[in-house]
């Protein structure tokens, strides 16, 4: 019964996976008893269960995650946000206001405006209807300040690291908070310019290289280097 | 510029040596690069002899006009074009029916590889723009706007990979270019999802008997699969380039 | 997309069953044709037409004949332009409009199996190599739609074309002199479409509108005399495997050849 991958080897779609008694998870689809690949990634397996990491993919809304929108249109009873999926997200008016909303006292263009960044929770979403956020809970609402850096949706865990390690490495040696949106938008909020832009290039260099290890040793290594120079911080990395 | 009148040379020698010094079984030289325009979210760039062929991929992402949206599955939309400069004497940039139909015959070629159903209410919507054209020109397209949809994250069967074959002074040949294409007997494009030799796309022009026609049919799942190794090195080459350069394996 | 009509899935099951079992919605065999009925001349003031009808497709073609320049690069030859309408009144699904790209299609592979099949001699309708040339324009009139517009189109094709005539003329200081009397078009080749789709893993031949709705795919093949293959489209957003596709250039052989002595007789 045989798996013809490695654990952690590079497929494209269509690359069989394996054959036999065995079951296809994430980017993976079943023909029989065949598995194959549907997206460029890194195969893996546990047990009887084959999945493929995918190395780019966009973003598509679980209900739960936190993600960061952006406001691209007031309508009459709330708002629409692109959060970086296919599918615009609605932020309802009624679900900011702490009483009913009333069209001709609340002006909503005055809490919200079109290319504002919120910060919000994904309540409701199905293959029938588009998706809808919230900002009910504390924490959550309009971004006053920091900067975004917006990586491919699979990278996110990379940049969280097992139980927030990578993450907490880029906010200890940078002093930013760093929020990390689901859908692929990270907020970088720091006491000066050049510690989020330092932060930003660390993320990026996640990104580029998150399908190999030793990475967060090299991502330490790096933020330790740069912060070391003042002048080498104005330089941007490739 | 007129289109000179048929020459009187042979285009295929006693030997089997094509006039470009191809054996009758072998593509042209290929090169691809996959990922190279910065706002499509997926693309890639295929050089085949002389056709050089851009495809991008925007998607998956809101249907305009809204009302062309499928309740229950994602609408794939395709656009073969061809540069003015592509050609000998400059084509007019208004779609041509040829390319209406290709437009067309690429799309469902294509459309069986993509997952569709797992996004109802959006649209994939797939360029590709022919800058030089030298024959076998929807192959090339293809071969390249699969590619771009694998680059662009989108979820897929297979891989899809095509070519032409066709009959050239009585010879079966492989990968038409554009005097073959003309002057020849037979034209016969196919697609291919090479892991499951499934055939996505099937057209002929000329003349050939049903014998004929099954070797070029032949030839060309041939060519196709050797168009797709070259798919698979081109999709990896990115990530292998940076495993390189941080030292591992 | 030729029709958003969707058919009901308890109908789709229906005939998916039957074809699996070797039997059609309407009772025909899986490579029985639907009963054809082919008029000719219908159209006085075309140079030709014909009108065939199979099951409920309707098409009509007339056949034009006009004086024009010849393309540069084949200065001695008379000009074959095929064009197809699919006009609202076939079809809830059609609108006004220029050719989508269904009506192209359509076109196209009429167009192919005429042209590559060598049928017309267009080297006999050149009087003035260069300067003056015949054209013919065919244009297909789809005036129903129950399925397999290319089988039926191209048929009317044939048959409109192996009546017309073209007006006799003489060349005088390179301008051409219409004389009275008129000569039959030189027709060389005689080709004919038959249609497949691939329905549950079987191929059946002329699809009727609700198998087209529920096919995998569809392959259409063109024979010229001597059973040569002469143009070929796969449409439909499936596949077929090599076996499927040998198999049905098989079965489209015998076909066409059936088809061929409904419009040339014998």
């Amino acid at each position: 019964m045989p798996v013809f991958c490695e654990k952690r080897q590079l497929v494209v779609p269509g690359d069989l996976l394996a054959e036999g008694d065995y079951e296809g998870d994430e980017n993976t689809y079943q023909e029989g008893e065949k598995v194959y690949a549907t997206r460029v990634g890194l195969a893996d397996y546990e047990g009887r269960r084959l999945h493929v990491v995918a190395l780019n993919a966009f973003y598509i809304p679980s209900v739960g995650d936190l993600v960061i929108g952006k406001v691209v249109e007031v309508g009459f009873t709330g708002w629409n946000l692109d959060i970086r999926a296919p599918y615009v997200a609605t932020l309802r008016a009624s679900d900011t206001l702490s009483r009913s909303y009333r069209p001709q006292r609340d002006d909503l263009p005055s809490i919200f405006d079109v290319g504002d960044l919120i910060l919000c929770k994904v309540t409701a979403y199905d293959r029938t209807r588009d998706p809808l956020v919230s900002i009910r809970e504390p924490g959550l609402g309009k971004i006053t300040r920091g900067q975004i850096a917006e990586v491919t949706p699979t990278k996110i865990p990379r940049v969280i690291g097992r139980e927030g390690s990578m993450v907490n490495i880029l906010k200890g040696e940078t002093g930013c908070r760093i929020v990390v949106g689901q859908n692929g938008r990270i907020l970088v909020s720091g006491r000066n310019p050049e510690d989020e832009r330092l932060a930003i290039r660390a993320i990026r260099k996640i990104e580029q290289e998150a399908h190999t290890s030793g990475l967060t040793n090299r991502v330490t290594e790096m933020l330790r280097r740069e912060k070391g120079g003042v002048v080498e911080s104005a330089q941007e990395d490739a | 510029m007129k289109v000179p009148k048929k020459m009187p040379e042979r285009l295929i020698s006693e030997e089997g040596v094509r006039l470009d010094g191809r054996r009758p079984d072998e593509l042209r030289p290929v090169k691809i690069e996959v990922g190279v325009l910065g706002n499509a979210d997926g693309s890639a760039y295929i050089e085949q002899g002389k056709n050089k062929v851009l495809a991008a991929v925007y998607g998956p992402r809101e249907v305009h006009p809204r009302h062309l949206a499928l309740p229950d599955r994602a609408l794939l939309r395709c656009r073969y074009h061809m540069a003015p400069f592509s050609v000998d004497e400059r084509k007019s940039p208004a779609p041509s029916r040829r390319e209406t139909e290709l437009s067309m015959v690429t799309r469902k070629a294509l459309e069986p590889a993509v997952f569709v159903e797992y996004y109802p209410r959006v649209s994939i919507d797939l360029f590709m723009e022919v800058l030089q054209a030298a024959g076998g020109t929807r192959g090339v397209s293809i071969t390249a706007a699969s590619l771009a949809l694998a680059d662009a994250g989108i979820p897929m069967r297979d891989l899809v990979a095509a070519c032409a074959a066709g009959k050239v002074e009585g010879r079966i040949v492989l990968d038409l270019n554009d005097r073959e294409d003309q002057e020849g007997e037979a034209d016969v494009p196919l697609a291919l999802m090479p892991n499951t030799n499934a055939v996505t796309l099937l057209q002929m022009d000329g003349q050939m008997t049903i014998e004929e026609f099954e070797q070029a049919v032949n030839l060309a799942l041939q060519g196709c699969k050797q168009l797709h190794a070259l798919q698979r090195e081109a999709l990896k080459s990115k990530y292998v380039a940076v495993k390189e350069e941080v030292g591992e394996e | 997309m030729t029709s958003s009509v969707i058919t009901a899935r308890v109908k789709q099951k229906q005939i998916a069953q039957l074809i699996t079992g070797g039997k059609r919605l309407d009772e025909r065999g899986l490579t029985d044709f639907r009963p054809i009925q082919l008029e000719t001349a219908i159209i006085e003031r075309a140079e030709g037409s014909a009108r065939v009808r199979l099951g409920k497709t309707d098409v009509m073609v007339g056949v034009k004949i006009g004086v024009d320049t010849p393309f540069s690069d084949v200065p001695d030859q008379g000009v074959l332009t095929v064009n197809a309408e699919l006009v609202p009144l076939a079809s809830p699904t059609f609108e006004a409009g220029p050719p989508g790209e269904d009506a192209v299609e359509l076109a196209r592979v009429v167009d192919r199996g005429i042209r590559e099949s060598k049928a017309i001699g267009l080297e006999e309708l050149c009087p003035v190599p260069g300067k003056k040339a015949f054209a013919v324009f065919v244009d297909v009139y789809v005036l129903n739609h129950d399925g397999n517009l290319i089988d039926a189109s191209a048929l009317a094709a044939l048959a409109a074309l192996l009546t017309t005539k073209v007006f006799n003329y003489e060349v005088k200081d390179e301008e051409i002199k219409i004389k009275p009397g008129y000569t039959q078009l030189p027709l060389r080749n005689q080709p004919v479409a038959v249609t497949l789709a691939k329905i549950e893993n079987k191929l059946v031949v002329d699809p009727s509108l609700e198998e087209e709705q529920v096919m995998d795919a569809r392959l259409t093949v063109a024979f010229g005399k001597e059973g040569k293959i002469c143009a070929m489209q796969k449409g439909g957003s499936g596949f077929f495997t090599v076996e499927e596709i040998m198999e049905a250039v098989k079965i489209a052989q015998g076909k066409a050849e059936e088809l061929r002595k409904i419009v040339v007789g014998g």
